[in-house]
């Protein structure tokens, strides 16, 4: 339905038409009533710069650069309370998602207070895609260093008590398949963009 | 009962007492788990945040490989809420989208992969005993009810909303696992907090905004007198537990509530020696509230060591053999 809204539009696709676009399924979000349930239902709203309901005012007013710098979509949690309780059943969690997509192709996201969240979501599938498999101590190590470096003292012995109770692991596990999964993860890649 | 099983990263290592105990309490209860052969990463909240296709790519593989397992009853059982939410949500949207899934297939059969939406039927650990196997089994099987236990159910956000392939229990106020607590023996506490966020990856993003969400739950709990926060899933077990120290400092509050997973408290109750539960793998120390039940669990197995004198230089410490 979101493609198909695109395709049949006379007019040039607007930034909420893109938004759309780019998110799988029918988010919904032309549907919005700006009723403020999803600001009010959020864990972390008191963090973030706007709310979603004035985040999705901004898209539907076509203001892009405000919308892709702000540190919204990187404070949100992904705890769905806003889905569940959406009166039009916008699916902000996914819309969310899409959003930081948008704000890392754009490069804007350096311009958040948020700006290190993308390198740590980086870090994460770069480990995936070369073991198959998340490697905890590999992925804090090398997100501290690069924006803590000083933080890795404040953090070594909590990393320390889960290497010592067996919680983590020295090493990274590979999975048996890794190449078969690399072929699937570079062919997505080539296809890319959102459907 | 056969089911296809879907561990996640956690659950091999970090997690590793969920894993511990959910076997523990399958073997009673005959439920038998299928390891799906080979699997990988769910991607958690990071993959879909750069790359969409690739996330339900990721996905797409490990649903194709359950698709293949023989009798798996086409069920797959993930215990990790993360990796429930994922393998739940390709499969939807591939079903509400046609481009997404011939783009996911395009992208799986370069793998030689294939995987038709639908049919993989994602099911969360405590959906299965307390839908499949039911209170009253699991009844039939508590040898130590868990008398006097005063336990908080804490059910995060995941396996509630959104249900991408329907739910099971209420997405605002859920009860499942406070009667499978009371079908235990304990006494479930008001929880108030019950479906609220632990803070997910944020203690690595912004750990205010973190350390906040944690102590609201903790001090709800600390609230109605709880001996033990029960979870389901093994990243608000780590946020709970292994951050309470970092929150106790960082609000200058003194909380001490051992995060358990429902399936070691199963286990107590059905008589399994806390050993085999992976009790003692907390940072916060769960004995005094287990004395409680009268199961004696052994020590948390790394003590914390006492602080080094300041002058000391740090030296260095091999993690102890399993």
């Amino acid at each position: 339905m979101a493609t198909a809204t695109t395709t049949t539009l006379a007019r040039a696709p607007t930034f909420l038409d893109e938004v759309i676009a780019a998110t799988p399924g029918d988010p919904h979000l032309e549907l919005c009533l700006q009723c403020g349930t999803c600001g009010g239902s959020c864990p972390s709203g008191p963090d973030m710069d706007h709310t979603p309901r004035h985040l999705f005012a901004l898209i539907a007013a076509g203001m892009k650069d405000e919308v892709l710098r702000s540190n919204t979509p990187w404070y949100c949690v992904s705890c769905y309370y806003c889905m569940a309780r959406c009166p039009q059943e916008i699916h902000i969690t996914d819309l969310m998602y899409t959003l930081k997509r948008m704000a890392i192709q754009e490069g804007l996201y350096r311009e958040s207070s948020a700006a290190e969240a993308p390198e740590f979501s980086e870090t994460f599938i770069d480990l995936v895609e070369n073991y198959g498999r998340s490697f905890e101590l590999g992925l804090a190590t090398r997100h501290y260093l690069r924006h803590h470096p000083l933080g890795v003292v404040k953090m070594a012995p909590m990393a320390l008590d889960l290497l010592r109770k067996g919680r983590m692991d020295l090493t990274p596990r590979r999975i048996k398949k890794i190449d078969q999964l690399k072929a699937i993860l570079a062919k997505a890649r080539e296809l890319g963009g959102a459907a | 009962m056969k089911y296809g099983y879907y561990p996640g990263c956690s659950l091999e290592r970090n997690a590793i007492a969920y894993h511990k105990s959910a076997m523990a309490v399958a073997a009673p209860l005959e439920i038998e788990f299928v390891e799906v052969e080979d699997w990988n990463c769910c991607g958690a909240t990071e993959y879909i945040t750069v790359d969409l296709l690739g996330a339900h790519a990721l996905v797409g593989r490990n649903l194709a490989l359950a698709a293949q397992q023989p009798d798996n009853g086409h069920q797959l059982v993930a215990p990790c809420s993360a990796c429930f939410l994922n393998l739940s949500k390709t499969d939807r949207y591939m079903l509400d989208s046609p481009e997404l899934a011939e783009k996911v297939n395009a992208a799986l059969a370069a793998g030689g992969l294939h995987y038709t939406p639908g049919s993989v039927r994602v099911r969360h650990l405590l959906d299965v005993i307390v839908n499949d196997v039911g209170y009253d089994a699991v009844a039939e099987k508590v040898t130590r009810p868990l008398q006097g236990l005063r336990v908080a159910p804490y059910y995060g956000c995941l396996i509630v909303r959104p249900g991408y392939q329907g739910v099971f229990d209420d997405p605002e106020y859920p009860t499942s696992l406070d009667k499978l607590m009371r079908t235990l023996g304990a006494k479930v506490v008001d929880f108030p907090l019950k479906t609220h966020c632990c803070g997910g990856h944020m203690t690595q993003i912004s750990q205010s905004t973190a350390f906040e969400l944690i102590r609201r739950l903790l001090k709800n709990a600390a609230d109605y007198d709880a001996d033990v926060i029960v979870t389901l899933c093994p990243m608000c077990q780590l946020n709970l537990d292994a951050y309470q120290d970092a929150v106790n400092r960082h609000f200058k509050t003194d909380y001490h509530i051992p995060i358990l997973y429902f399936t070691q408290l199963m286990g107590l109750a059905f008589g399994i020696p806390p050993k085999e539960l992976g009790i003692g793998k907390e940072f916060v120390d769960a004995r005094p509230a287990l004395a409680k039940v009268g199961a004696e669990a052994p020590a948390p197995e790394a003590p914390r060591r006492k602080r080094r004198p300041k002058e000391a230089l740090p030296m260095p410490r091999m993690p102890e053999e399993e």
